[in-house]
């Protein structure tokens, strides 16, 4: 193993953990958002992508570095804008208040 | 490495944190679209980083002409499907999304075997083996996510039932040897652009036979296992191409999507595993039948429904997957408004799987307006059935059903909601078809259960017109 590749691999498995740590804090109700808002962070891959176009020498090369840039813009900025809409719905709104959580404990208690 | 290699890398490692703090913020629904945004900003800064990058080496006008292109077709696509695609369609907008994430993650694999292959020196094995998982998961990905988004959208090539394909496993299991002998030609004999591209196609259509069987109720899942798949496949374009920052987001989102895919497959007392080999049945009304044996099913009229409704004190509403079918969110809502006008006490229950994902009932109920501290989790409502004097459950089913309290059947053990504990207990439901389970729900035979039998948009609109004339 080269040692570039060693500190990749460093990288991927700490980042990993980094993953399950984070991810796993966050509320039913927030998952299809944190879906969406994950799979806007893979668009990562246009960078990658536009790296790839640098070194293109011919039309094929051209070609495969021109669908996967699109691809990754795609999923860039459709995931977040996608995701903002369904986060702009949480909002908070002047609407009739819920039970408190004060009284539900106590009822919860009662019960 | 000169200052702008230094530079260009501490912005990778910025956008790096923007997105992890990005996904922290998004544990709480105050602070969730900040969240995003900051996540947001961490890739422009990442994206922009490599802009400079670029010009620094001298990006050629055919590089800058190509990267220009994409970016304005891609991402002027995705910002208009983005902004213009009703929030029920979403989930099959966030498959879409993924599918073009994973295909251009294989394509920087294929990209750069080309070029491996093309040089005079033999790959290096460690490359060939991150090009190859790159190529092989980005590909399943890429093909799996569409016929997913094709399910959601009920296209005709790809319904919604599952689809069984002929030697199902043994196609399978052949599809999965043709790419390990592959590869292993790949590693071991000598490189091959054919072998590669054998690679590619029976990947691509590994991921339209792995997803074709599977039901269209456990497309969330799948969705979420592939998403996982897509961020695995852009750490493994990181290893190839050597570049960290594609390394620790795709590591973030595989490690995401396989926790999320449990919760979700945990939710529905499933494994993994069992959705993607393909369990029971198929969806809603797809098993038809009467009534359940032992039992009488009581049928109501909408003004008896309406009057028990109007002279509660405390109702909890429990919304399922058929009022995302019917989209009768905002129906639901007028409902619950007009009964808290007249002093009613209105609570959501959401069950971690109501709708077509986790979550996507408080989407769409946020949606149609409806106050977000009135959406009530299962743990939290739970305890507050004994007290209600009606739960009216719009399309919900299996997720209501007491049999999953004993052991020996298909929901035996999944977390239901104590539905059957309330006064009384309405069920707006078209037919007495059974839910994905493909059991007879024995809420319906209750002696306190009755069935109002009609489409949830249709029956909802019908009690709103009830209530108004009590």
């Amino acid at each position: 193993m080269t040692d570039p590749l060693l500190t990749n691999f460093i990288i991927f498995v700490l980042a990993i953990l980094c993953g399950f740590a984070v991810i796993s804090k966050v509320p039913a109700t927030l998952h299809t958002p944190l879906m969406s808002g994950a799979n806007s962070i893979h668009g990562i891959v246009l960078v990658g992508s536009m790296l790839i176009a640098t070194s293109a020498r011919d039309p094929l090369g051209y070609a495969i570095a021109l669908v996967a840039v699109a691809f990754s813009a795609m999923n860039v900025v459709g995931g977040y804008v996608v995701t903002d809409r369904m986060l702009q719905m949480f909002r908070k709104r002047g609407a009739p208040a819920p039970p408190r959580p004060d009284q539900v404990a106590a009822e919860q208690a009662e019960g | 490495m000169d200052a702008i290699d230094i530079l260009v890398r501490l912005a990778w490692l910025a956008g790096a944190v923007g997105f992890v703090i990005g996904l922290i913020r998004m544990n709480s629904p105050a602070t969730a679209r900040n969240g995003n945004l900051l996540s947001a900003a961490g890739m422009a800064v990442a994206i922009g980083a490599t802009g400079i990058l670029i010009l620094r080496d001298g990006g050629d006008a055919t590089a800058w002409l190509i990267i220009g292109a994409g970016v304005l077709v891609g991402g002027g696509l995705g910002l208009y499907t983005a902004r213009t695609v009703a929030m029920t369609a979403m989930p099959q907008l966030v498959s879409l999304f993924n599918a073009v994430g994973g295909g251009a993650a294989a394509l920087i694999g294929i990209d750069e075997y080309i070029r491996l292959v093309n040089s005079p020196e033999a790959a290096p094995l460690t490359t060939t083996i991150f090009v190859v998982l790159d190529i092989v998961i980005g590909s399943v990905t890429f093909s799996g996510s569409l016929i997913a988004s094709g399910k959601l959208m009920g296209l005709s090539i790809t319904p919604s039932r599952p689809v069984m394909i002929p030697g199902g496993q043994l196609v399978t299991l052949a599809l999965a040897a043709i790419v390990v002998v592959s590869a292993g030609y790949l590693f071991f004999v000598e490189d091959s652009l054919l072998v590669m591209f054998v690679i590619v196609a029976t990947a691509l259509v590994f991921g339209v036979t792995m997803t074709l069987p599977i039901g269209g109720a456990d497309m969330p899942v799948v969705i979420s296992l592939l998403n996982s798949f897509t961020g695995t496949a852009v750490a493994m374009a990181g290893f190839v191409i050597d570049n960290v920052v594609l390394i620790i987001a795709g590591a973030l989102v595989g490690a995401s999507g396989a926790i999320l895919t449990k919760l979700m497959a945990d939710a529905m007392n499933r494994s993994v595993l069992n959705i993607m080999i393909g369990g029971f049945g198929g969806g809603e009304g797809t098993v038809g039948g009467g009534g359940p044996e032992g039992g009488t099913v009581r049928s109501i009229g909408v003004d008896d429904a309406a009057i028990q409704l109007a002279y509660a004190s405390s109702v909890i509403i429990v919304p399922g997957y058929g009022l995302a079918v019917a989209q009768a969110q905002h129906a639901v809502r007028e409902l619950a408004d007009l009964l808290e006008d007249r002093g009613v006490n209105v609570n959501y229950a959401i069950h971690p799987v109501a709708g077509r994902m986790p979550g996507h009932m408080n989407v769409l109920l946020a949606e149609a307006n409806v106050p977000y501290p009135q959406l009530r989790e299962m743990e939290d409502i739970n305890p507050e059935f004994e007290r209600a004097d009606v739960a009216l459950v719009v399309g919900a089913n299996d997720v209501t059903n007491p049999a999953a309290r004993r052991s020996g059947n298909p929901v035996s053990g999944m977390p239901i909601l104590d539905v059957d504990h309330a006064k009384s207990i309405i069920v707006i439901k078209r037919s007495m078809g059974r839910g994905y389970a493909g059991i007879d729900n024995e809420l319906y035979v209750n002696p306190k259960t009755g069935m109002l039998f009609a489409d949830a948009k249709q029956g909802l609109a019908d009690l709103v017109a009830a209530v108004k004339a009590v």
